[in-house]
């Protein structure tokens, strides 16, 4: 019984299954255009059936990694194996992979069926053979009444459609989409990208994604990649890159986040205490870290983990007081801006349960800021 | 009076230079200025339709009334006179009935009984054709290469296409009688490299009007190929690629119908030209080619015969008017489609 449900939490997450074999290895590899370093050392393991994002701001070497995969570009140095092959020098069109472009790229002079059915026509499959796939792919992805159009024919959204299905038609076991939903309004952003991942858990494709928006790889990703200037900085669940950031670049990028400079003045191997110039009192963090001692640290807290009362907390730890400087109602939920005697000021969000709130809570007002124990995260700079 | 003049100037009078403005405001104050505005206002016409209207009254200038005059010329009689055809309206007696209209078919007529003039239409064809196709072949890779040369060299190699307009067209057709003639240049080379033993005739040969054409007319190939193919969106190939499609595929596949209208219009401005073509046949051609515009060059200045090489000229015309109607349909068509 007990070996069942590790088994199927190894299924669910194979990255924490030693005895995985990893899809795509990628193996420090490094990627210079010139003197420029594009990707910097990237080692990553990407298992079967997940829905991998590589997130990160513009420049930083994403849409570069994902072409060497696709064989566009060739490693500088290091290795990339697709399913235990060595992929060095094997050209895009002998690649077990297909690749879904920023812009598309579909070919304007072709018709939305010979976009689809370009890849099987390469294959040289009967043409019987290959117009019974179109049709049931472009059914797939609802584009089936535009069949005879031209892509300047179709609107944005339909477009990223017909990528995504000549992308799929091959049935290939590795589908790299760059910025796939980047053209969308946010509407029919939300909604695609729930096809996608309703789409990628029906055919069992390995998607690898890059994205530069950290809500769309929230939604969409079983694990993440945050990079940063060419590297990989974290790996992680979307929970776990959110909830346990390792350094400030990543808390920074994923959400909003408040951040204390401090430094150790316990360390315990279950909790510990920091001191931090911008607030009055310690922060008392309920998890061990490992860290030099003397090094710079910051905390972070989420916006949502701080609560704010008009009544003075209890204790001498992990709360603070301030002046309330802005109120922002975005209808879910409200955003304060909280003034510090330090100078600081403070991010705090609170969904907004109750039409009526019965601590009313206004502009100028002295409020008391407190959060739990296992809310700060201790992260490095 | 100030006031009004404040109306009169253009708004775009503010941009423009102080000097110009200047000269504007002087203008404004001549009567005949204000007479045409006026005018023009009352009509509707403003400085913007004006500059629309320009490009119209240039081919009303130079296209249109020319085309008008040779048309009405095609349709009068020769006479020995200055000039040499009658008019077409004519006044055969005081009266307003004895007004006569000298329509005269007969030319195009004799265009259609005499096989010269149509063989001339056909051999013409056939050499401007061919010519347009072997510049094509030649024109096509370089330009292809240009296109997807580095962008430091680009403009460098342009150039070298471009660099022998700058010398004359009629010189440079001489210096092909020096390399083609008996003891010329590439004889020459030949014999003294023991590819052959004996002088080729190659000057006063078709071959020597190919060579001509092709050498020519080939920067109008490579010219709109290579804007067409420089501006090509290379992510289409990657996309070919890796859909499994191995490079030569994806020329003929993606590459070469996107370069359709490229192609169109190069072959357009080589083929029109190189139909009558007059100056290179005669220089490097045999003495008795049929050439439509050999046979026009002498009906005008030989035979004086206005009318015939009025009616060649149109019918010429006519000729490659269809065509190029037709194409530029279809090139608007990919054009359209072309546009993601
Ligand atoms: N062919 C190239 N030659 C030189 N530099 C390049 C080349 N391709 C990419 N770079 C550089 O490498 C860096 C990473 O580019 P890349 O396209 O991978 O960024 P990205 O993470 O996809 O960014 P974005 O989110 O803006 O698409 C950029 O600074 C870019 O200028
Ligand atoms: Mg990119």
């Amino acid at each position: 019984m007990a070996s069942s449900v590790l088994e199927s939490a190894a299924i669910r997450q194979p990255w924490n299954d030693p005895r995985a074999e990893p899809y795509i290895r990628i193996e420090r590899v490094t990627k210079c255009f010139g003197e420029f370093v594009a990707v910097n050392d990237v080692s990553l393991n990407i298992y079967r059936t997940e829905l991998f994002c590589l997130l990160g701001g513009s420049g930083c070497g994403k849409t570069t990694l994902l072409r060497m995969l696709a064989g566009f570009e060739e490693p500088s140095s290091g290795k990339i194996f697709i399913d235990g092959i060595d992929m060095s020098g094997i050209p895009p069109y002998e690649r077990p992979v297909n690749m879904m472009f920023q812009s598309y790229a579909l070919f304007p002079h072709m018709t939305v069926e010979q976009n689809v059915g370009f890849g099987l026509k390469m294959e040289g499959k009967a043409k019987s053979e290959i117009a019974d796939r179109v049709a049931n792919m472009l059914k797939l992805v609802s584009m089936g009444e535009f069949s005879k159009r031209k892509p300047h024919q179709l609107s944005g959204g339909q477009r990223q459609r017909v990528a995504l299905a000549r992308a799929l038609i091959k049935q290939p076991k590795l589908l790299l989409l760059d910025e796939p939903l980047g053209a969308l309004d946010k509407k029919l952003r939300e909604r695609t990208q729930f096809e996608l991942v309703n789409l990628q858990e029906k055919l069992g494709v390995t998607f690898v994604v890059v994205t530069h928006d950290q809500e769309e790889a929230m939604t969409l990703a079983s694990r993440i990649g945050v990079m940063d200037q060419g590297r990989i900085v974290q790996v992680g669940t979307p929970k776990e890159i959110y909830e346990f950031p390792i350094s400030k670049f990543v808390a920074e990028f994923i959400g909003s986040v408040n951040l204390f400079e401090g430094r150790l003045i316990a360390d315990e191997p279950d909790h510990v205490r920091i001191a931090c110039p911008e607030l009055d009192r310690p922060v008392f963090v309920a998890h061990g870290i490992s860290s030099a001692p003397q090094a710079k640290l910051w905390v972070a807290i989420r916006p949502e983990k701080i609560q704010l009362s008009l009544k003075r907390p209890a204790g001498d730890e992990n709360w603070t007081r301030g002046i309330v400087k802005e109120i922002a109602y975005l209808g879910d939920l409200s955003v304060f801006l909280i003034l510090l005697d330090s100078g600081k000021t403070l991010r705090v969000t609170r969904p907004n349960m109750w039409r009526h709130d019965d601590e009313n809570i206004t502009w100028e007002q002295e409020v008391y800021l407190h959060w739990h124990d296992t809310s700060p995260v201790v992260v490095s700079a | 009076m100030t006031q009004h003049h404040r109306q009169a100037q253009p708004p775009q009078g503010e941009r423009l230079s102080a000097g110009v403005q200047l000269m504007l405001r002087a203008l404004q104050h001549l009567p005949p200025y204000r007479w045409t505005q006026a005018r023009l206002a009352r009509w509707g016409v403003r400085g913007r339709t004006a500059v629309v209207a320009l490009p119209y009254l240039w081919l009303l200038l130079f296209f249109l009334i020319p085309f008008v005059i040779v048309l009405k010329i095609s349709f009068s009689a020769t006479q020995l006179s200055m000039p040499p055809y009658q008019p077409l309206l004519q006044w055969t007696g005081e009266k307003l009935t004895s007004l006569r209209l000298n329509i005269n078919p007969g030319n195009y007529l004799y265009l259609w009984q005499d096989s010269l003039y149509g063989r001339a239409f056909v051999n013409s064809i056939q050499v401007a054709a061919v010519s347009t196709l072997i510049t094509l072949l030649i024109g096509y890779p370089l330009a292809y290469a240009i296109a997807r040369s580095s962008t430091k060299w680009r403009g460098v190699l342009m150039m070298m296409v471009i660099l022998p307009f700058w010398t004359s067209f009629l010189l440079r057709v001489y210096a092909w009688i020096g390399i083609l003639k008996n003891n010329g240049l590439l004889n020459n080379f030949l014999i003294w490299a023991g590819v052959i033993d004996e002088p080729v005739v190659m000057l006063q040969t078709n071959f020597a009007v190919y060579m001509g054409i092709v050498y020519s007319y080939l920067p109008f190939m490579v010219m709109p190929l290579y804007a067409n193919l420089e501006k090509m969106d290379l992510t289409l190939l990657e996309a070919a690629k890796d859909l499994g499609c191995r490079p030569m595929r994806a020329f003929f596949n993606i590459t070469l119908p996107l370069s359709m209208p490229g192609v169109v219009a190069g072959c357009m401005l080589v083929f029109i030209p190189a139909v009558g073509e007059f100056v290179i046949p005669s220089l490097l051609g045999p003495p008795d080619s049929l050439m439509i515009g050999k046979v026009l060059w002498t009906e005008f200045f030989n035979n004086r015969d206005w009318p015939v090489a009025s009616a060649v000229a149109i019918a010429l015309l006519i000729f490659l008017v269809v065509p190029i109607v037709y194409f530029q349909r279809a090139q608007a068509r990919t054009a359209q489609a072309g546009q993601a």
